[in-house]
């Protein structure tokens, strides 16, 4: 590494970061002095602040500059790039989604604060190529979500929230001890430097403390074995919370993870690729066997979520050995964060609604919301021509061409399982008859989530069709 | 011109659903069967504009998702040609079809409309993702067909079945066009560019493998034994205009697939695997047969026909790339006679589907047993339904002769066993429609009794005008089939000979 990067310290690079914690305090200050029936500048402020991010980030990415700032902390390139537009433009969504619950609720404040601050770790992640960075992102990610879990003050919310926190606790830990065993093998916590550091350090050492940083990303992820958080914290939120915990962790924890075996252990990630590829089996097999027979909708969601995260692992799996891998895994995530906050949104916008039953006769009731289903649930199996199509056809052509053939099998499979749960969802929203008078209500405010809801099917389509303008953007290969 | 053809059902159907609610069904009906009428048109001022032999025509290539090696290719030869035709004129006869009225008329014309833009795609690409993305969306847009205007609680079981099965197939077949795209350098999914640079030239066991993803893909869509299982469920619960497009166009996507796909990319290893694809079409041809004759509903029964008639198709591909003991006169007969039988079976089958839901609407029953004597009530509905029947076992006339009598004399020579062990198929189906035809329409005059008082109406036009038309389609290429010959026969050439090379 020169002087010169190592001297960096450009500001103008964290232009995302700074404007979500920037505006965090900003909001909290100003969310104090507001009466209540003002707080909606909150979510304007908040708002405003993912809109100058992805401006920024805009910027950045047409210009193409790559740089590492603060002595190689923090990396800014094309996955940091991509990582942040799927962050930002999903606080958009969820700010706009969380209209029903939060406007005029006495926390309004508390939730876009948290939400920025949530949102800012997971940037961290996004662009930590330090574990000590990744390990501060991690806690900046994950406390405020605990937070948010718990936003509802009632029974399943308290104890979602408490299971993830003590879950978060553990695998923090873990990670924790993951991180020093490693800086005890390579004498440095800077990826680039571990990657040089990892020729001559002991195997055994960084393999365990590498697989214990990988701990807290999977936890984050809801991959198996630590998903169990994930159903609870789904069902227990508020639907816009629900949609937070399903889709952002994921973005941070799998960039990193991505970021973590491609750039800090080149040497040893071809023997240690096989812990991802595990899991990544484990996970997209027994998050569809467990959504299979789900009657609650968002529990179901929430596996859908977990096996997403089994085909969002392949990239992992094959790191360094595809030079698809990292478009696969981009493009993938953020084609999934849309298709999965449409499906949320639709949630968002019929709260009462939370059996797959009480979904029936959707289609003629709100026609728009059945059409942003289809989208987006088929989307989620990977139906052409949805953005998640494309990032299946990258994730199983990077696993055959990293020689990983059996899990392009498996995923293939496992697609095709996923099918029938998410059919039983479709299924009664076509179906004729009526649900149960109280859940058809329009909430108040109900116009936002369901604004939300197209925007989010909108893009789904968009990166399907117009994958060819995306792809460019999240090519450019992270340096090793 | 072709993406014109391709997207202006798509367009209608963008435009009727933004239309107001207040538009009255009939209406609906009508632009279903103008833009029908439209889009035949276009085929046919295409048709006239081709030139036999003249290989790929029509071609449009744009960038569409470079970074994917993914592009937007179609092109028209003498293999898609007369399915487009068949797909725009089926399409046409099932919205003359629907003019009678359905439940939820508006979204059932947009849903037709939409399957026909995705039919057309599948055989106008030529690029795999664009197939592929076609290929996919058939499956979702039957699938609802199925699920939406079928029969009940067990349509919803069968779309369900339905698409797990072709929705299994069509992802074996994604990983199939992953292999290919991988193994071609630059890495690319243009079906010209991977045909010219055949990738997988010499690489056994890879290619092998390929082939086999693909395979069991196509097979699933055609379908062969014993990938066939989803069929009977979805034909029969099906409304009649979808089982006649299912029947008709979808499944010739899998058949279309290995002439278009399989054969030219994989030429070393379909010669190789060979005998298996044909034996495995000598045992649909007859296990199709022999399930159908044991079948007792009406509609099942003509589903498990299809079994029989795809096998002929299978059969004719595998003897095409059989070298041993053959030309290429005899190879390119017998591809010539599979894209044929295509046609052949879409308008026939199309028909008799169409005929089915006629006899639906009568008595709520397809049970043959229900009616007997029916052509004492109904003698236009018997005679055509006969005139379709005979079509079907193939009888000297109807286009089901040619397309047969091609596959046979072209596979007799490489595939005896297969072939001879295929021709028992040909009695079985004369056996079976004799013995539907007798047991429905001879006989006693006895009715079931769901039917209303007045006794079942005879055919009217909106039902007599689709049925006829296809028939008497089919009985011209039985007749005089050299205007559809002169464009098949030279694709089916040079099929055979990209196979042998």
């Amino acid at each position: 590494m020169t002087a010169a990067a190592e001297a960096n310290e450009n500001l103008a690079a964290l232009v995302p970061e700074l404007a979500l914690t920037g505006t965090a305090v900003v909001a909290l200050v100003a969310g104090s002095w507001l009466p209540r029936r003002r707080q909606w500048i909150v979510a304007v402020l908040a708002a405003a602040a993912c809109g100058a991010g992805l401006v920024a980030t805009a910027v950045t990415t047409a210009a193409g500059d790559r740089q590492t700032v603060f002595s190689g902390t923090f990396t800014v390139d094309a996955a940091t790039g991509a990582g942040r537009f799927t962050v930002l433009g999903a606080l958009l969504l969820l700010v706009a989604m969380a209209v029903p619950e939060i406007r005029g609720h006495p926390r309004e404040t508390e939730y876009h604060v948290l939400l920025l601050l949530t949102g800012a770790g997971t940037l961290v992640l996004v662009g930590a190529t330090d574990l000590l960075t990744l390990f501060s992102g991690y806690l900046l990610a994950g406390i405020p979500a605990y937070a948010l879990t718990g936003f509802g003050k009632d029974a399943r919310g308290t104890e979602a929230a408490l299971k993830y926190y003590l879950m978060g606790a553990l695998l923090g830990t873990t990670m924790l001890a993951g991180t020093a065993l490693l800086y005890a093998a390579d004498r440095t916590t800077g990826y680039r430097a571990a990657a040089t550091a990892a020729d001559s350090a002991p195997y055994g050492l960084v393999a365990v403390g590498f697989v214990g940083v990988l701990a807290g990303l999977l936890f984050k992820a809801g991959a198996v074995p630590a998903h169990f958080w994930l159903p609870d914290a789904a069902a227990g939120a508020p639907p816009a919370v629900a949609a937070y915990v399903t889709t952002l962790p994921k973005i941070g924890a799998l960039v990193a993870g991505y970021r973590l075996l491609y750039e800090a252990l080149p040497a040893a990630a071809g023997a240690l690729s096989v812990v991802p590829a595990a899991v990544a089996a484990a996970t997209m097999t027994l998050g569809n066997l467990a959504a299979f027979f789900q009657t609650e909708i968002r529990r179901l969601l929430a596996y859908s979520a977990i096996s997403q995260v089994g085909y969002l692992l392949v990239p992992l799996a094959v790191a360094g050995r595809s030079g698809l891998a990292q478009q696969a895994l981009l493009l993938y995530l953020a084609a999934y964060a849309a298709a999965n906050l449409g499906a949320f949104a639709v949630l968002a916008a019929l709260p009462a609604a939370r059996g797959l039953d009480d979904h029936r006769g959707l289609a003629r009731r709100r026609p728009v919301l059945a059409a942003v289903l289809v989208v987006c649930l088929l989307g989620l199996v990977g139906t052409p021509p949805t953005g998640v199509f494309l990032g299946k056809l990258q994730v199983f052509a990077t696993a055959v061409e990293g020689g990983a053939g059996w899990l392009a099998v498996l995923a293939v499979a496992n697609t095709v399982a996923s099918l029938f749960y998410y059919l039983r969802w479709l299924a009664p929203v076509f179906a004729p008859g009526e649900a149960a008078a109280p859940v058809n209500a329009p909430a108040a405010h109900g116009r936002w989530p369901v604004a939300a809801a197209c925007a989010a099917a909108a893009v789904s389509l968009a990166l399907g069709l117009a994958g060819g303008a995306v792809l460019p953007a999240v090519q450019d290969q992270l340096p090793r | 011109m072709l993406s014109v053809l391709t997207f202006l059902p798509l367009l209608v159907c963008v435009l009727l659903l933004a239309l107001p609610g207040s538009l009255p069904d009939r209406w609906c009906t009508w632009t279903w069967v103008a833009t029908a009428a439209v889009d035949l048109a276009l085929v046919a001022v295409l048709w006239a504009g081709f030139e036999p032999g003249g290989g790929m025509q029509a071609e449009q290539r744009m960038r569409w998702i470079p970074g994917a090696g993914v592009g937007y290719h179609v092109g028209v030869d003498g293999l898609s040609l007369p399915l487009l035709a068949l797909t725009c004129l089926l399409f046409l006869a099932a919205a003359g079809y629907s003019l009678r009225g359905t439940r939820a008329t508006r979204a059932y014309v947009c849903l037709f409309l939409f399957l026909q833009t995705v039919c057309l795609g599948v055989f106008v690409a030529l690029d795999l993702i664009l197939f592929f993305v076609f290929f996919d969306l058939s499956i979702v847009g039957m699938y609802f067909v199925i699920a939406g205007w079928g029969h009940g609680e067990r349509a919803r079981a069968a779309a369900l079945k339905f698409f797990l099965y072709t929705f299994t197939g069509s992802l074996a077949l994604l990983l199939g066009f992953i292999g290919l795209y991988l193994a071609a350098e630059p890495h690319t999914f243009d079906l010209v560019d991977l045909a010219r640079a055949r990738p997988l030239a010499g690489r056994g066991g890879y290619a092998a493998l390929v082939l086999l993803a693909l395979g069991v893909g196509l097979a699933v869509k055609t379908p062969t034994v014993p990938f066939h299982t989803w069929l009977p469920p979805a034909h029969t619960e099906a409304p009649a205009a979808g089982s006649a497009v299912l029947a008709g166009v979808l499944l010739k996507m899998g058949t279309y697939g290995f002439l278009r796909i399989a054969m030219p990319l994989l030429p070393g290893s379909w010669r190789r695997y060979a005998l298996a694809i044909a034996v495995v079409g000598a045992v649909s041809v007859v296990y199709g047969a022999l399930v159908a004759l044991a079948q007792t509903d009406f509609k099942r029964m003509i589903a498990y026909t299809s079994v029989n008639h795809m096998g002929y198709i299978v059969l004719a591909v595998g003897a095409a790339g059989t070298l041993a003991g053959t030309d290429v006169q005899a190879r390119s007969l017998a591809v010539t006679g599979a894209v044929v039988q295509m046609v052949s079976h879409g308008l026939i089958t199309g028909a008799l589907f169409l005929l089915t839901g006629v006899l639906y609407r009568r008595g709520r029953t397809y049970a043959m047993d229900a009616w007997s004597g029916l052509a004492a009530h109904t003698p236009r509905f018997a005679a055509v339904t006969a005139v379709a029947a005979f079509a079907a076992v193939g009888i000297p006339g109807f286009s089901g002769f040619v397309a047969e009598f091609q596959i046979l004399t072209g596979s007799l020579a490489s595939q005896a066993v297969a072939t001879a062990v295929a021709l028992l198929g040909l009695l079985l189906t004369a056996a079976l429609f004799l013995r539907a035809l007798r047991t429905m329409f001879l006989g006693t005059p006895r009715l079931p009794g769901s039917v209303p008082v007045g006794g079942p109406g005879d055919l009217d036009a909106r039902e007599a005008v689709p049925t006829v038309t296809l028939l008497a389609v089919a009985l011209v290429i039985g007749v005089a089939p050299r205007f559809l010959l002169d464009v098949v026969e030279p694709a089916g050439r040079t099929v055979a000979e990209l196979v042998a090379r």
